[in-house]
């Protein structure tokens, strides 16, 4: 009788309602069409922008304003912004993050305040950050449209990201490992080196991809900082456009250009598409691990 | 006797008392201890004198402050949010409370080993090897002796030797508790602080962990932290019985193992140890 009861579905014990229905359906739809719209907008991309694709495209140097020819200058411009921004975000970052999560306490005000600017900063649009750059970087530090300029504003705005990311890989870490370093009389900083840091590395690796994503997409904050002078960066101090400022500049203001920026928006769809599979690997990795540990 | 016999040895076998245990001598001693977490008292009036190289076991039911005592003897509840220290603790006679000790070489001198075994996720040797590198052996080759040393202390060495530089995580909890036990020892410590150091463990490797503690008697001063009264009664020279008043932990009563199991002075402790309460 009792297993009768047990393995019952649960559908039988309820009675399933007109309304209960139409919320279903409710649901199912709208969640339809919002998966629709992204796939509707992933495949008009490959619609227009493969059949420009070629090896040829990603190894060319741009012809007549980028019309024709392909977008070499751009992914060397892209990678040297991408790699400024990184080289200051990250011990930036890395350090916000370790004074958050091992040194201050929680709950205590700086904690607060700290993290609450953060909360704001990640909250700012992409072209405030632009303005800022271009007032701070671009005018103030003289560095003119820039690599670098472009670099330091990227920075700044994935910052938040990543000290949030990593501050939470340095707080899963157990506690145990700060107990037992504790006890054996380790100062703070040998167990954050030797112990805390490489526990918490994938879970760091997963806030650099993520971060990397960030900065890749963006478009509206390089604008006013690194420019798009359509060339290969020979400097730091050089103006450079990046994937969606090419993008952009193409859309928008070279007319003709539309095929060549949706072949554009498929090079940076295909890189965002591997930083995500990239984050994927690394969190599944990361988790066995922490379960390894918690055994 | 092997392993599976010692560990389910009989409780009721006195542990005797070997010359080296110098009862004369506190090598720690707790004097009118009071600890208060943010303004809440969780002991009071708790004093207790350790003596070199005996094994001074610490019974009472939970939360009666047995762990909290534990972490006040090496200065691990300055880790404590709001905990406030009165009274004393001294160490061959000298205050360890005071704000100008150096704090991270006196934990080196009174290691403590936590309930849940907790190596670094590292290989078994760097486990070692990294406090002692801290701790300034830089020297490899004494690296290595130090390692082999405490991991044949603890009865390790045989079983991980060839292995060393696997994850101490891929260790059974008993293996682990062992290492935990090693890494406390290749500081080469005087006294060691063990907060129910079987509770996590089966009865085989508990009953591994026992012996081992037994076997370091006379060289270390041991302080453990049981919940076990039989594993009290098979251990332990000393022993002190916690019990809560009015939600704050104090000791009852203290004196030699023997004379508590067959003559307690205290009602409570002897309802205790009965089994009729705790």
């Amino acid at each position: 009788m009792l297993d009768r009861v047990l393995t019952q579905p649960r559908a039988k014990c309820r009675k399933v309602t007109l309304p209960d229905r139409l919320a279903a359906l409710l649901v199912w739809t709208v969640a339809t069409l919002v998966a629709g719209m992204l796939l509707w907008i992933v495949l008009d991309l490959l619609r227009h922008g493969l059949p420009h694709l070629s090896i040829g495209f990603l190894l060319d140097a741009p012809r007549d304003a980028g019309r024709a020819g392909g977008i070499a200058p751009v992914l060397v411009a892209t990678a040297m912004i991408l790699i400024v921004s990184l080289a200051v975000a990250v011990p930036l970052g890395l350090a916000t993050a370790l004074l958050l999560s091992e040194y201050i306490r929680r709950g205590s005000r700086f904690a607060g305040f700290v993290r609450h600017a953060l909360e704001v900063l990640a909250g700012v649009p992409s072209i405030v950050f632009g303005l800022f750059g271009n007032a701070l970087f671009v005018r103030y530090f003289g560095m003119g449209y820039s690599v670098a300029a472009g670099g330091l504003t990227l920075a700044c705005m994935v910052l938040p990201l990543f000290v949030r990311a990593s501050e939470e890989a340095l707080r899963s870490v157990p506690d145990d490992f700060r107990r037992a370093a504790d006890a054996l009389g380790l100062t703070r900083a040998a167990a954050i080196r030797s112990v805390l840091l490489p526990a918490a590395l994938p879970g760091i690796l997963v806030a650099l991809v993520l971060s990397t994503g960030r900065a890749l997409a963006e478009a509206a904050a390089l604008l006013f900082t690194s420019g798009y002078v359509l060339r290969v960066p020979e400097s730091l101090g050089d103006s450079g456009r990046t994937l969606a400022v090419h993008i952009y500049e193409l859309a928008m203001n070279v007319p003709g250009g539309e095929s060549q920026a949706y072949a554009t928006g498929v090079v940076l769809l295909g890189a965002l598409l591997l930083i995500n599979l990239l984050t994927a690997l690394l969190g599944r990795r990361y988790g066995a691990q922490v379960q390894g540990v918690r055994r | 006797m092997t392993t599976t016999e010692k560990a389910f040895r009989p409780w009721h076998v006195p542990a005797s008392r070997p010359a080296c245990c110098d009862v004369k001598r506190p090598a720690l001693q707790a004097v009118g201890l009071g600890v208060r977490f943010s303004g809440r008292p969780v002991l009071a009036d708790v004093s207790l004198d350790m003596h070199h190289g005996c094994i001074t076991a610490i019974v009472g039911p939970s939360g009666c402050g047995k762990s909290t005592f534990l972490a006040s003897l090496n200065r691990m509840l300055d880790f404590e949010e709001g905990a406030a220290l009165t009274g004393d603790v001294r160490f061959h006679g000298e205050s360890i409370l005071g704000a100008d000790l150096d704090a991270q070489s006196l934990r080196r001198r009174i290691g403590l080993i936590a309930q849940r075994p907790n190596p670094f996720p590292l290989s078994i040797r760097r486990n070692l090897a990294f406090p002692l590198r801290e701790h300034g052996v830089r020297d490899r080759p004494e690296q290595e002796r130090c390692i082999e040393e405490s991991l044949r202390q603890v009865g390790l060495w045989s079983e991980v030797c060839d292995r060393l530089d696997q994850p101490a995580l891929a260790l059974s909890g008993g293996q682990q508790q062992r290492l935990c036990l090693a890494r406390a020892l290749a500081l080469e410590p005087e006294v060691l602080l063990l907060d129910e150091p079987c509770s996590a463990l089966d009865p085989l490797a508990s009953g591994v962990v026992e012996d081992l503690i037994v076997d370091l008697r006379g060289r270390y001063t041991i302080v453990v932290v049981t919940h076990n009264l039989a594993q009290a009664r098979r251990i332990a020279d000393d022993m002190a019985v916690f019990w809560i008043e009015d939600g704050v932990g104090r000791i009852v009563e203290t004196g030699s193992a023997d004379e508590l199991f067959t003559r307690p002075r205290d009602a409570v402790t002897r309802a205790y140890i009965a089994g009729a309460r705790g």
